[in-house]
């Protein structure tokens, strides 16, 4: 029989088989800060996998001929007290970046989707004694609660991804409780249930994939706060330890001489900044084309 | 029919709801409200037949089916399947409910998995209750489909790739996938084209007489109830009104409120007929007499004090009414 | 009925057209986004008259409601033809300034879903109260006066308490009466009802539906229903236009699309209908054609049991047979 309603159809079609840049040129028009910002951290990608080919110099080459040198055609983005190239640290530290960011948001993600998933589908001492557990982690930001983790588990970027991965379990077991117990309701559930379907597999067949999806759209958007987390660790000095090309750590390292030689912390911070900026949208635009509630507004 | 097991019975079943009111009233000053979806419900549902289910939105019709599959607990009275509490049942017992009772849910979209694709959909309860080899299961879902009036390649799309009357036939292919012996389905026709109702009426039909279903149907189209179902009962405001064979009783309605349903349903050329008044209202507080006298075009001083019960009249049929139509 | 066989000419042949229409429809074609809608819509409805406009769903129904109310005016849809109202000569090429001068005043529509059609966070008095203000400058006491005069006329006793109800507090009968109110406001000439009551019970359906034809007929305004159940289409309608796949198939008096149909379309509809008495139902086949697969010829030919290969290969044109207007090949 035919098709009644084909706009609804293809849509969902569209959806589910997309190359990248097919859907990239269909979203310029549409959409021009998203694909930019999804170029930037694309770059930034492209950047942090290939740092040996595209970075003009080693991380930790020092130019004793060119301390704190200004930008100009041997170092585009000019050099630190020791000598070091900043673009090519900033290119190699894409590599912690990005390190960090992903590593601590999976750890986050799968610590958020066990423990919401548990308290969601629990009642009475469980739930409680889980959810409490939630509200302590979000009770603190997820900067001090990294910071009590580093005191204890002391510096190192393995240490990092731990606390930071931690801190972000709350607001995911959060988010996932509340998928479930939405998810639950739903009449498909309930209809699995009078099959005689059992509860493992109604778990995993039909409440796991319901939410798995908004967590992982959850999940990039959480990235940028993730780095943002990281780089303010290696700030204090808490973090990733020098000489690693860290942002955060550069940043540090050039705030001694921020009056006379700003781009030290400056093009580090800059390319944080861009970053963050570029991430967060490429997050919401992925959010806004899945949901389909937002969808529905555009 | 009237000697076939019962598979279904509901005896004297009650359902309240406690309405919280919210806020202030949380620190109990008031007690809450009570809402009574069901009060003092008997049905019986024989193995072969097929009950419909009428009324107007909020009579509890959906309730009522919910008491009756086990998924919302009775306040009071007591649902039966096939003899035992629909609470309690063994496990054996338990497992061949699951098997030979099937849904059909009055949002179909809704009650199917968005992520799984109608293979998957329809395959589980095979899968669920082993009825074929995983090989073999493909042919039996296209099997289905092509019971239901589709092409088999829809196997593989999802639901939001179908249109809403596909997505009916997918819930009732689905619901046909563990062979069952019951079919309890709400409002699966309502709100569809008219070519696509007439289709799944036809099919559901078909099913009936080839396999023998038990069905339980609620619709508030007095037409379909008696296109698919030998017995109907009309329900208002948590209770059944009336009841009986259902060319019987909507050739003559002996309830007032059955007349007025009656009335109400569109005829070609015909005026639109004197309507009933008001709306029903909600079943919170009721006060005492009969439910429908506020808007009974018969109601008499006696039926603001006396709550007529579901009585067998002369003619062999149930009625609450202290003044039904028999003239 | 007030039509008549006139000799005008259209496209192709002679239609039944009015001598005076309130709204005509003139091979109205609609794209969106390069997808036909429409394909050459023509009717026309006198003034005082109700039009029933019926088809499965998709058929694009809600479409010429929309059109109507001049609500489809974006890039991304192409509208061709020609829509007279009234003085109006083509209102398609009217520009967005003229058509804010009819709607709500002069053509007002009702939706199917109350609940969604009112604004959930104002009241009621608020917002039957701003077409008032804004449209015909009353001012507070006189908007007042006048909003409760309009419900207590559309059916909701303790009108005045109603006013400072909120939308959700109201059973959807009722929203639909608020709705119909706020319609009503400014007496409008063309009342426009997408399937008022296909979201309410039977019982509700009869009240609004008497509630609406009761109005209209009052204030002598012409009414187009969408409605998708022909018995009830037969009851309220003077005159009915069936749809298939944006195609007007048969347009003319009630009484004889319906009870004297000819075409096949509009037979396998009404085999549709269900009845108290319906033995057996025999309806069409399958469903609407997808929308990038129109059949070349008529667009009904796949599930016609009348079907030749005339009308496979070639689209037959609307024209004039016994009182109605009718595409087809093969009448009777
Ligand atoms: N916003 C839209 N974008 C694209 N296509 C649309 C849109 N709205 C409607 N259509 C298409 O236009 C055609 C006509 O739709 P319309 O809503 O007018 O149908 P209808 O006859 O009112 O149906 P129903 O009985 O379901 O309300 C359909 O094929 C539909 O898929
Ligand atoms: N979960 C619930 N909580 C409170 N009231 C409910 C609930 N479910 C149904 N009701 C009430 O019970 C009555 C009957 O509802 P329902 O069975 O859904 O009627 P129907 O299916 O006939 O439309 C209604 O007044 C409804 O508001
Ligand atoms: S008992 Fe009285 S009020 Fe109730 S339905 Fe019968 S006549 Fe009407
Ligand atoms: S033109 Fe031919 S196919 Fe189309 S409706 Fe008429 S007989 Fe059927
Ligand atoms: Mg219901
Ligand atoms: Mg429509």
């Amino acid at each position: 029989m035919a098709i009644r309603d084909l706009s609804g159809a293809d849509r969902g079609v569209r959806l589910r088989a997309p190359t990248l840049l097919r859907f990239l040129a269909r979203q310029l028009d549409a959409r021009p800060f998203f694909v930019i910002a999804t170029v930037i951290s694309l770059a930034f990608l492209f950047a942090a996998i290939f740092a040996p080919w595209v970075a003009p110099y080693a991380p930790n080459f020092q130019d004793p001929d060119a301390l704190m040198a200004p930008p100009s055609a041997a170092h585009w983005c000019g050099t630190d007290s020791f000598g070091q190239d900043l673009l090519s640290r900033v290119i190699f530290g894409t590599r912690y970046v990005f390190l960090i960011g992903f590593s601590s948001v999976v750890i986050g993600a799968a610590g958020g989707l066990a423990i919401g998933l548990a308290a969601g589908l629990t009642h009475g001492a469980v739930e409680w004694g889980l959810m409490r557990f939630v509200d302590a982690i979000l009770a603190l930001p997820s900067l001090i609660m990294a910071i009590a983790f580093i005191s204890i588990l002391g510096p190192g970027i393995d240490k990092v991804i731990y606390a930071v991965g931690f801190a972000m379990i709350g607001p995911f077991a959060r988010t996932v409780r509340a998928d479930v117990l939405q998810v639950r309701a739903q009449a498909f559930v309930e209809a699995a249930g009078l099959m005689g379907v059992d509860r493992l597999r109604i778990i995993w067949r039909h409440i796991l994939p319901n939410v798995v999806f908004p967590l992982a759209v959850q999940a990039t958007i959480r990235i940028a706060e993730a780095i943002l987390v990281s780089s303010a660790l290696s700030f204090l000095g808490l973090g990733v330890v020098p000489p690693a090309p860290d942002w955060g750590l550069m940043i540090s390292e050039g705030r001694a001489f921020i009056s006379i030689v700003p781009w030290i912390s400056g093009v580090p911070g800059a390319a944080l900044a861009l970053l963050l900026i570029s991430l967060s949208i490429v997050g919401d635009g992925v959010r806004e084309q899945f949901d389909p509630k937002l969808r529905a507004n555009r | 029919m009237s000697d076939a097991a019962p598979i279904f019975r509901l005896l004297d079943v009650e359902k309240v709801y406690q309405i919280d009111r919210g806020g202030w009233s949380r620190l109990g000053r008031r007690p809450p409200r009570q809402l009574a979806a069901l009060d003092g419900i008997r049905l019986t549902v024989r193995a072969g037949d097929s009950v419909a289910l009428v009324g107007e939105s909020g009579s509890g019709k959906s309730t009522l089916l919910r008491v009756l599959l086990g998924l919302t607990e009775s306040s009071d009275g007591r649902a039966l399947y096939r003899g035992d509490d629909i609470e309690t049942l063994t496990d054996d017992k338990r497992r061949s409910f699951q098997r030979d009772v099937a849904m059909i849910y009055q949002d179909a979209r809704a009650s199917l998995n968005p992520r799984l694709k109608a293979l998957d959909l329809i395959g589980e309860p095979i899968r669920q209750h082993a009825l074929c080899r995983e090989s073999e299961l493909r042919d039996r879902v296209a099997a289905l489909l092509a019971r239901v009036g589709m092409p088999a390649d829809t196997a593989d799309r999802y639901p939001g790739q179908l249109s809403g009357g596909q997505v009916r036939r997918v819930a009732i292919a689905r619901a046909l996938a563990s062979e069952p012996k019951v079919i309890v389905a709400d409002e699966a026709v309502s709100g569809l084209d008219v070519s696509t109702q007439a289709q799944l009426l036809n099919l559901l039909r078909g099913l009936q007489h080839e396999m023998g279903l038990t069905l339980m149907f609620i619709t508030h189209d007095l037409a379909v109830a008696s296109y698919l179902c030998r017995r109907i009962a009309v329900m208002y405001l948590g209770r059944i009104v009336e009841t009986g064979p259902t060319k019987e009783v909507l050739r003559h309605p002996l309830h007032p409120y059955t007349r007025a349903l009656l009335n109400a349903s569109p005829r070609f050329f015909e005026p639109i007929a004197e309507t009933l008044p008001g709306e029903i209202p909600s079943p919170i507080d009721l006060p005492p007499g009969c439910r429908f006298a506020g808007r009974c075009p018969r109601a008499a001083q006696d039926c603001r004090t006396h709550e007529p019960p579901l009585a067998t009249t002369h003619t062999k049929r149930e009625v609450a009414c202290l003044h039904p139509l028999i003239d | 009925m007030m039509t008549q066989q006139s000799a005008r000419q259209t496209n192709v042949l002679p239609l039944t057209r009015h001598r005076d229409p309130l709204l005509s429809f003139a091979d109205i074609s609609l794209a969106r986004n390069g997808h036909s809608v429409l394909d050459r819509v023509s009717f026309d409805l006198g003034r005082g008259e109700t039009l029933g406009l019926v088809g499965e769903s998709g058929a694009g129904k809600s479409t010429i409601a929309l059109v109507a109310m001049g609500l489809l005016r974006s890039p991304a849809v192409t509208l061709e033809g020609r829509m007279q109202f009234a003085e109006h000569g083509n209102l398609l090429a009217e520009p967005e300034a003229g058509w804010a001068t009819l709607r709500g005043r002069r053509i007002a529509m009702i939706f199917q879903d109350p609940a969604s059609a009112l604004n959930p966070c104002f009241t009621v008095g608020r917002q039957l109260g701003d077409p008032l203000r804004r449209l015909l400058g009353f001012d507070q006491a006189a908007t007042r006066r006048r909003s409760i005069e309009l419900l207590e006329s559309a059916g909701l006793n303790d009108a005045e308490a109603r006013l400072a109800a909120f939308p959700h507090e109201l059973s959807g009968g009722m929203q639909q009466r608020v709705m119909i109110a706020i319609a009503l406001a400014c007496n409008p000439e063309l009342l426009l009802a997408d399937e008022p009551t296909s979201a309410l019970d039977v019982t509700i359906q009869a009240q609004i539906m008497q509630l609406i034809l009761s109005q209209v007929r009052a204030r002598n305004a012409s009414c187009i229903f969408v409605l998708h159940d022909l018995a009830l289409a037969s009851q309220v309608c003077d005159r009915i236009v069936v749809l298939y796949a944006g195609q007007v198939v048969e347009s003319g008096p009630a009484e004889s699309v319906l009870r004297r149909s000819l075409h096949p379309y509009t037979n396998a509809l009404k085999s549709c209908v269900i009845e108290l008495d319906t033995e057996t139902l025999t309806p069409p086949e399958g469903g609407l054609p997808a929308i990038g697969a129109m059949p070349a010829g008529c667009r009904f030919a796949p599930r016609c049991s009348r079907a030749t290969a005339l009308c496979a290969s070639q689209t037959p044109p609307l024209r004039a047979l016994e009182g109605r207007d009718i595409a087809c090949w093969h009448p009777g």
